[in-house]
């Protein structure tokens, strides 16, 4: 340890220690080309909610697809060909009129990147992971969703394997309305179960 | 472990504060950590997702608790690189211009029970009671309490007690186990349910 910089010394910057960490890896011949440029690349093209917003959307709209969804959330995602990393055992949970789901991962920031995205900064923050599972109620009332006490919150804790998204139920209104039309009102917040697809 | 990222229902923390319209990523280092995870995991198969979690719980806590997300994974997998002897913390900190904390030592990892127990939908459990100082996907909020099992994974995953430290995994499958707020924290919001992932050697009949 003695080489080691002393517990005095000024901590290297979060950038500087990230590029260090690949520079090291480099000199050892140990990243593929590109591969950093192309994992970002996925992240920021491929995997968003709009992939989940048309899953949500079809169940809408398809009931064969919706009971596809509620029994093989993994197979049905991969029918409209989304899956991958942190998407490999995808479960649906179903809102209903006394029900509403909410999903947070307490001991890290596990999502389902294929159909969400990698999650936003809130998700991963130690407010969120420590509030929610406690005071759902409140925590969601100051979020902008103010739900009746009638309704059950239900918020599921990603602890193992299983990456969630939230089906919610479809808005009143939207008779008649497209798969993109119904797609455009599921953001990510929607599949996490912190808003409403909510009609302007 | 009993370590200060099991966050689950610890008071203290203000207000949540979400960012409209976020990037995925703010800075140009972010991805950096994140693709990394996959070079070890995955192409090198130096460790596991499970082991990076626990690098990661392995964080001094004040550093944990003041460092952002992206830094928590450079950390993590920084620290496994190190372990593993891909790469020595000299070599990052000279690269790095300063100090690079890492992770404390891994202690052993723990074997899934032998038994397995043929859990279904509906059965009612009890979360085991013991405590265990490595790597847990068991929150402690849950730990010895009862509640309902909601799903069975068709899919058994390495017990992560110990993929988590690099030793062969038992294959498990996963329950999602509902339990019910107010049995959880006497002030939980009212009507509201959690329902935790557990790992069948997390769980006892009852």
């Amino acid at each position: 340890m003695s080489d080691h910089h002393s517990p005095e010394a000024p901590l290297a910057s979060k950038a500087a220690r990230a590029n260090a960490l690949r520079a090291a890896l480099d000199e050892k011949n140990l990243i593929p080309k590109d591969y950093i440029e192309n994992f970002a690349h996925v992240a920021e093209n491929d995997w968003k909610p709009q992939n989940g917003a048309h899953v949500v959307a079809k169940a809408w709209t398809d009931p064969a697809f919706r009971e596809r969804l509620l029994k093989d959330a993994t197979a049905a995602c991969a029918e409209l060909g989304y899956g991958g990393p942190q998407g490999e055992y995808i479960v649906a949970l179903v809102d209903t009129p006394q029900l509403h789901h909410v999903i947070v991962c307490t001991l890290c920031s596990c999502t389902a990147w294929p159909i969400l995205g990698l999650p936003p900064d809130w998700y991963k923050s130690f407010e969120y992971r420590s509030r929610v599972v406690r005071e759902s109620r409140s925590l969601l009332r100051e979020m902008g969703l103010d739900l009746p006490e009638s309704v059950e919150i239900r918020v599921v804790d990603t602890t193992a394997e299983t990456r969630f998204l939230v089906l919610p139920l479809r808005p009143q209104g939207t008779k008649g309305w497209s798969e993109d039309q119904l797609a455009a009102l599921v953001s990510k917040n929607v599949l996490i179960g912190v808003a409403l697809p909510k009609i302007d | 472990m009993d370590g200060v990222h099991d966050l689950g229902g610890v008071n203290g923390f203000g207000v949540v504060r979400p960012e409209p319209n976020e990037p995925v990523f703010h800075e140009s280092w972010e991805p950096i950590g994140y693709a990394l995870i996959f070079v070890g995991a995955g192409e090198l198969k130096a460790f596991t997702i499970d082991e990076l979690r626990h690098a990661i719980e392995r964080m001094d806590p004040r550093h944990y608790l003041t460092s952002s997300y992206y830094e928590r994974i450079v950390t993590g997998v920084a620290a496994l690189f190190v372990e593993k002897g891909y790469i020595t913390h000299e070599t990052l900190e000279a690269k790095a211009g300063g100090r690079f904390p890492l992770a404390l030592p891994v202690t052993p990892g723990e074997r899934a029970r032998d038994e397995s127990l043929d859990l279904q939908p509906g059965d009612a459990v009890a979360v085991r009671s013991g405590h265990f100082r490595g790597h847990a996907r068991m929150p402690r909020y849950v730990r010895g309490k009862r509640g309902t099992i909601l799903h069975r994974t068709t899919h058994a995953f390495p017990f992560a007690g110990s993929a988590g430290h690099g030793i062969e995994a038992k294959l498990e499958p996963t329950y999602h186990v509902k339990f019910e707020a107010k049995d959880l924290w006497s002030d939980a919001a009212d009507n509201s349910s959690v329902v935790v992932d557990l790992w069948e050697s997390y769980l006892e009949k009852i």
